[in-house]
């Protein structure tokens, strides 16, 4: 396998919804990898475009709608799709382009405008869950985090307030990203006060839902070291699904994150995550899933994270610190653009680019994961400088 | 409407962040103002799609049990599982299962939770209490969703024992939705 590189990375802003469709907000994101990676769309082999459910835009071949936006008309071009996991799934497609030596420069696009379905976005997740034996009982997607969150307490004996804390964090994060929807200095008795959704779910433990694109520009070494005296590698990638049958699993610990992780940490050589991993953007669409994410991952022992958390080891002046960006409860949540954007920090984090977000420690190694469907994928990209 | 982009590289924000004019990236941010009071143009839409799903082998023959006021669930010999919600194939050993087993309508509360929002995000009237059943008789861990009732959100909790409220029979159509809601089985 050819090694891979990730050399320029642009996103939009990520707000509630925004005036330009779908493939504006590409063509805005594509444009500023590019830019940042001093390149044009001539020097782009092939394109990988991410994007989550059709019934968002009510556009159905949204990959092909999307197409022009993502510099992808007339050349070779894939749209990944695993729910949540897409916005992770993109680098990782990407990346086997560049290895295998199919490509030697991919451009890699996450878009999402969600806004568009009325009344609200979240209508479109009636539609991911089983016909027969789910939708009849007016099931919402809020319901299977809500129960998971809940399983996730019940097996560990973990407080509502620990989980606070990381939407806390990571609102606080965003303070510093020039892109964030929901910035915002909070305490964990405004969360816990927050109005509740699907219990334990309260407003605040969620992230919103956004417009918004972001992408990256990967590129073999020889091309990587003509553009750039300082490539970002990616060096592991690991995905894993597990089956759509959600309620014959224990919720309390995300097996396949785990799986995905294991391929990712084996490809990277990395036998001790909690300390060969500097830093990480987990995926964040609720609060707690930060903490059972970094369980899954080894960045923390099972039921350990929110204690991690609470003595402060995962703020960004920390020992692990997580979600640096904000995530998706701080910057928003325009899902598959989500995941891109997670990717991004590493890179920027790693050239020392994050400005006021830039995490304290040095850092050579980031890790950023996402999670979705049915509660049954794991996304990992792990990067080094 | 539109603005300048200006700064689209945000590799470029750690380097402009502290200037007086940060470089802001791309994207019109709309406000509730702008699209509610249609000063941009809107193309409303409007569709319905009709669908009949089969309820296939599995899931059918589940239905049909449901009707006659039964579980039931599915073995597979190779890993001596009992599957349920059932299925003609095993995903582990990717082998056909082998028969069908009666399983209880009683079982345990794996997780809860008290709903206060429909599936269009509206608020709902009355809250609506969520669980995963763990059934008796399928393998650990295994069961399915539903709801709960005859019993008060306080009381609820991981680990409650419950059993199947079914319809009367004859309101019965071989649906999810045959059985009620599960109800605490024995005291609280
Ligand atoms: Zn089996």
């Amino acid at each position: 396998m050819r090694k891979v590189a990730v050399i320029g990375a642009g996103m939009t802003k990520f707000r509630h919804r925004m005036l330009e469709t779908g493939r504006e907000l590409s063509f805005e994101a594509s444009r500023a990898a590019l830019d940042s990676a001093r390149m044009d769309i001539k020097n782009v082999d092939s394109v990988v475009l991410g994007s989550a459910p059709d019934a968002f835009d009510g556009l159905h071949m949204k990959g092909e709608y999307l197409l022009d936006g993502a510099g992808g008309s007339g050349k070779p071009y894939t749209r990944v799709y695993v729910g949540g996991g897409t916005g992770v799934f993109i680098p990782a497609a990407a990346w086997w382009h560049v290895a295998s030596g199919v490509s030697d420069v991919v451009l890699a696009v996450g878009e999402e405008k969600m806004s568009p379905l009325q009344p609200h976005p979240q209508y479109a997740f009636w539609s991911i869950f089983d016909q027969f034996l789910e939708r009849p009982l007016g099931v919402t997607l809020l319901w299977i985090f809500s129960l998971e969150m809940r399983r996730y307490m019940s097996v560990y004996g973990i407080k509502e307030e620990d989980i606070a804390l990381v939407a806390v964090k990571n609102k606080g994060n965003a303070m510093d990203h020039p892109s964030a929807q929901l910035p915002m200095r909070i305490t964990v008795d405004d969360v816990m006060k927050s109005e509740p959704i699907c219990t334990p779910v309260k407003r605040l433990d969620v992230s919103p839902t956004s417009d918004g694109a972001a992408a990256l520009v990967l590129a073999s070494e020889d091309v990587a070291r003509k553009y750039t005296d300082d490539p970002v590698w990616i060096t592991g990638v690991g995905w894993n699904v597990d089956t759509t049958f959600w309620t014959n699993r224990d919720l309390c610990y995300p097996e396949y994150v785990e799986k995905a992780a294991m391929m990712a940490y084996k490809m990277a050589g990395i036998s001790n995550p909690g300390k060969e991993i500097d830093f990480a953007e987990v995926y964040d669409p609720f609060d707690y899933k930060e903490l059972h994410h970094m369980e899954g991952l080894q960045l923390a022992k099972r039921g350990e994270a929110p204690k991690m958390t609470r003595e402060g080891v995962t703020q960004r002046d920390g020992d692990l610190p997580i979600n640096p960006s904000g995530g998706l409860l701080g910057v928003g949540n325009p899902i598959a653009a989500a995941g891109v954007m997670k990717v991004a920090e590493l890179f920027w984090q790693l050239r020392g680019e994050a400005g006021r977000r830039q995490v304290k420690k040095p850092v050579h190694r980031g890790l950023a994961q996402a999670w979705g469907d049915l509660m049954q994928v794991g996304t990992v990209v792990i990067m080094e400088r | 409407m539109g603005r300048s982009h200006a700064g689209r590289n945000c590799g470029d924000y750690g380097e402009v962040m502290g200037m007086e004019n940060p470089s802001e990236p791309p994207g019109t941010a709309l406000t509730p103002d702008e699209w509610r009071g249609k000063e941009i143009f809107f193309r409303n839409f409007h569709t319905k799609f009709t669908y009949s799903w089969d309820t296939g082998v599995a899931i059918g023959h589940f239905l049909e049990a449901l009707k006659g006021g039964k579980i039931v669930g599915r073995s597979c010999s190779g890993c001596n599982r009992v599957l349920v919600p059932p299925r003609m194939f095993c995903e582990l050993c990717f082998r056909p299962t082998d028969d069908w087993i009666d399983v209880l309508d009683t079982g345990v509360v794996n997780t809860f939770s008290i709903s206060y929002v429909n599936n269009d995000a509206s608020r709902r009237e009355q809250p609506l209490f969520v669980a995963v059943i763990n059934i008796d008789g399928a393998s650990p861990g295994m069961g399915f969703l539903h709801l709960l009732g005859e019993v008060d959100a306080g009381q609820i909790h991981v680990g409650m024992k419950v059993r199947a409220k079914w319809k009367p029979a004859h309101e019965r159509t071989g649906a999810i939705t045959d059985i009620s809601y599960f109800k605490p089985s024995e005291g609280l």
